[in-house]
């Protein structure tokens, strides 16, 4: 691999992030499946770094699942997302973060969309003017989370506790990548480092300390593919995404998987249990799986947050081996203790799948 | 006959019209930007459908122009219109008065790294055409190892037929250049197997087809009908080929020593420079547009300015050498009827 052929693409394909003042829109699942992400990159760009990041209880879905799935008229998910920019407008913001890779790409296929067919933007304020009497501005910005998490990864890593770094041997931490397939793979020129070599999680790493797995089917989907995994007849293809992806990059015996999609460190996560289950065969070191995490979980790992407050015990795959690894304490009594130390009870142990 | 005539490109379009003017009794003056004769061709190592060395071919042409005026690692400063005649400006100082241009400024290679899934550029095994032809000649490429060749594979059509590039031409000598340059791989590599993924394969030449077939019946090059969708690297450094066999309907993944992209041709951003200078207008593919593309290809819009060669568009060798002859033809008529 040459790595100077990578920077020069990366190099071509970077876009503005505003430094500041942002309307931020949650995903519709993230919060079930890792509740401490979102909260997280609220805390680093509020409480860390200062920056005005606002949010309304008033939003909703980007209707970007329906509209993948072919179940609602694209119209309804246009009037839908028109809705969201007319509550930006209302709250005077002009810059537009979405929590959700779907989201963002969905944002940006619309805003392209009325682009070159100004009369169907036209049909859809119409629409938004008769269904609930708003009116929009166009976002002048839209970005992913993960694109001001890159913006800040140099702040991030300043303030840094720990690096991805194996403190018994000083290297760094061998790191899979795995980018949404929405965030760039539509409109490379929307994503940070393109559609094929994105940089956005590559640069978050680098700068953390860690090195980035370049292995044979990283582009490959995770698996999630709404078609796949929510027609329940099609999970067993699934599954076989998933399992594709983690043989390809068994070789290189990574530490970690960092992801910045809403489904994506889900089935990476989850599936490795079902495989585990299915095949016998597990990813990780001594029996265990491949931690997979967020990058905002990532970031407050590093960060010197406690693990079990960004909510690591509700992954599937057991985390204190890379915990360990890193050297980042913990306390395993703690564990399954929620919020005012509610006890959120043991999960079953898995027949194979080592987990702690 | 003392009349100048300056040729833009001395490539073998250009040597070629040079060597028939100089047997009309012409003396043409060959500005070239480089430090040699022959172009592209001069890169290559044989050409097909006879493998005929690339080399002898240059030679022959270069021949025939021994008593022209050449000026190597030569640039057009400017071109400006007089009355009756043109201003050449030359890098080297030289100002040339002629009422005859003729542009051989011929096509440059698509830059195969803008097509990013295919990975040239990222990954060491990823070459193109230009580089096989290369190591074809001198040998020296670390990416091609000698001893451990077990798999090849070709892309056609990079950078031509492809929108999204911006190029929707078909370069006319990729198909054809695959097919020799995968057997000549299968000449030095007997037990390697050698793929192409292809669109269609556009066999239109003299023995182009029977070149096609014996790739197939006597050496055993497999041709997939699809378009490659990913190019990635495993942990030993050999190349993974994700594609579609259209045919079978079915996807195919391959690992690869070596994977080859066949670089197509787009227009030459010096031929458009140095056209805009005297406003000749270039065609909707980019190419210098001639005066009309079935009866007077080889004419410009302007009085005296005439073209040959990839400059109009992709060309075979034998049919840019024809187009050259053509070209002086035309030139050597023009002259006649000024007289």
């Amino acid at each position: 691999m040459i790595y100077q052929g990578k920077q020069k693409i990366w190099s071509e394909y970077q876009k503005e992030i505003p430094d500041d003042h942002w309307f931020y829109v949650r995903s519709c699942i993230r919060q079930n499946f890792f509740p401490g992400a979102e909260v997280m990159f609220m805390k680093i760009c509020r409480d860390l770094l200062g920056k005005d990041i606002y949010e309304t209880p008033n939003h909703t879905t980007c209707g970007g699942i329906a509209y993948h799935c072919d179940t609602i008229p694209q119209e309804t998910v246009m009037t839908i997302v028109a809705r969201q920019f007319a509550l930006m407008t209302e709250a005077g913001y002009e810059n537009y973060v979405a929590s959700c890779i779907t989201s963002f790409g969905n944002y940006i296929e619309i805003l392209e969309t009325w682009n070159e067919f100004p009369e169907v933007e036209t049909k859809i304020r119409e629409l938004l003017w008769k269904a609930c009497r708003r009116e929009f501005n166009k976002p002048k910005y839209v970005a992913h989370a993960s694109d001001l998490v890159y913006k800040f990864r140099n702040d991030i890593a300043a303030r840094a506790k720990y690096r991805l770094v194996n403190r018994k041997t000083g290297e760094p931490l061998k790191v899979v990548e795995h980018i949404g397939c929405h965030y760039s793979k539509m409109f490379p020129s929307k994503g940070v480092g393109g559609a094929e070599y994105p940089y956005v999680l590559c640069g978050m790493i680098e700068s953390w300390g860690g090195s980035v797995i370049d292995y044979p089917e990283r582009r490959h989907c995770c698996g999630y593919g709404f078609r796949q995994y929510h027609i329940k007849a099609n999970r067993g293809y699934s599954i076989a995404n998933t399992h594709k992806k983690f043989e390809s990059m068994e070789p290189y015996h990574p530490d970690m998987i960092i992801t910045n999609c809403p489904g994506c460190p889900y089935f990476l996560d989850r599936w490795q249990y079902a495989i585990s289950e299915i095949e016998g065969k597990t990813y990780g070191e001594n029996g265990y799986g491949i931690p997979v995490f967020t990058y905002e979980e990532v970031a407050g790992l590093v960060l010197g947050y406690d693990p079990w407050d960004l909510g690591l015990q509700l992954h599937q795959v057991a985390v204190e081996p890379l915990l360990d690894k890193i050297g980042i304490p913990y306390d395993p009594e703690m564990k399954y203790k929620g919020v005012n130390k509610k006890d959120l009870l043991r999960p079953e142990i898995p027949g194979v799948l080592k987990c702690c | 006959m003392k009349e100048n005539i300056v040729i833009i490109g001395g490539g073998i379009a250009g040597l070629e019209a040079a060597g028939q003017l100089i047997r009309l009794g012409y003396a043409p003056i060959i500005v070239e930007k480089s430090d040699r004769l022959g172009g592209h061709v001069a890169h290559w190592h044989k050409l097909f459908p006879d493998m005929t060395p690339a080399s002898d071919v240059v030679a022959r042409l270069s021949e025939k122009v021994s008593d022209a005026n050449v000026f190597l690692n030569t640039e057009i400063l400017f071109i400006n219109r007089l009355k009756d005649s043109y201003n050449v400006m030359l890098s080297n100082g030289i100002s040339i008065i002629a009422r005859i241009i003729l542009f051989t400024t011929g096509f440059r290679l698509f830059d195969a790294s803008r097509k990013e899934e295919y990975g040239y550029g990222i990954y060491n095994q990823v070459i193109t055409n230009k580089d096989l032809e290369h190591w074809f000649n001198t040998g020296e490429d670390d990416r091609i190892g000698m001893s451990d060749m077990n798999a090849v594979g070709f892309v056609h059509c990079v950078g031509s037929r492809d929108e999204k590039a911006g190029n929707a031409q078909c370069s006319k000598v990729c198909c054809i250049t695959a097919v020799k340059q995968a057997i000549e791989i299968k000449q030095k590599f007997p037990e390697a197997m050698v793929y192409c993924f292809y669109m269609d394969l556009r066999m239109f030449g003299k023995k182009f087809e029977d070149f096609y077939i014996s790739a197939q019946r006597d050496y055993g090059v497999r041709f997939i009908r699809g378009r490659v969708s990913e190019v990635s690297e495993n942990i030993d450094g050999k190349v993974i080929v994700k594609a579609e066999d259209t045919l079978s309907g079915k996807p195919v993944k391959v690992t690869l020593d070596l994977l080859v992209l066949m670089s197509g041709m787009v227009c030459n951003p010096d031929s458009t420079r140095i056209a805009s200078m005297i406003q000749l207008p270039a065609d909707s593919d980019g190419f210098l547009k001639s005066k009309d593309n079935i009866t007077d290809i080889t004419a410009s819009s302007k009085d005296g300015v005439f073209y040959a060669g990839a400059c109009t568009g992709p060309k075979t060798v034998p049919e840019t050498l024809a187009e050259a002859r053509s070209a002086a033809l035309e030139i050597h008529s023009y002259i006649q009827g000024l007289q």
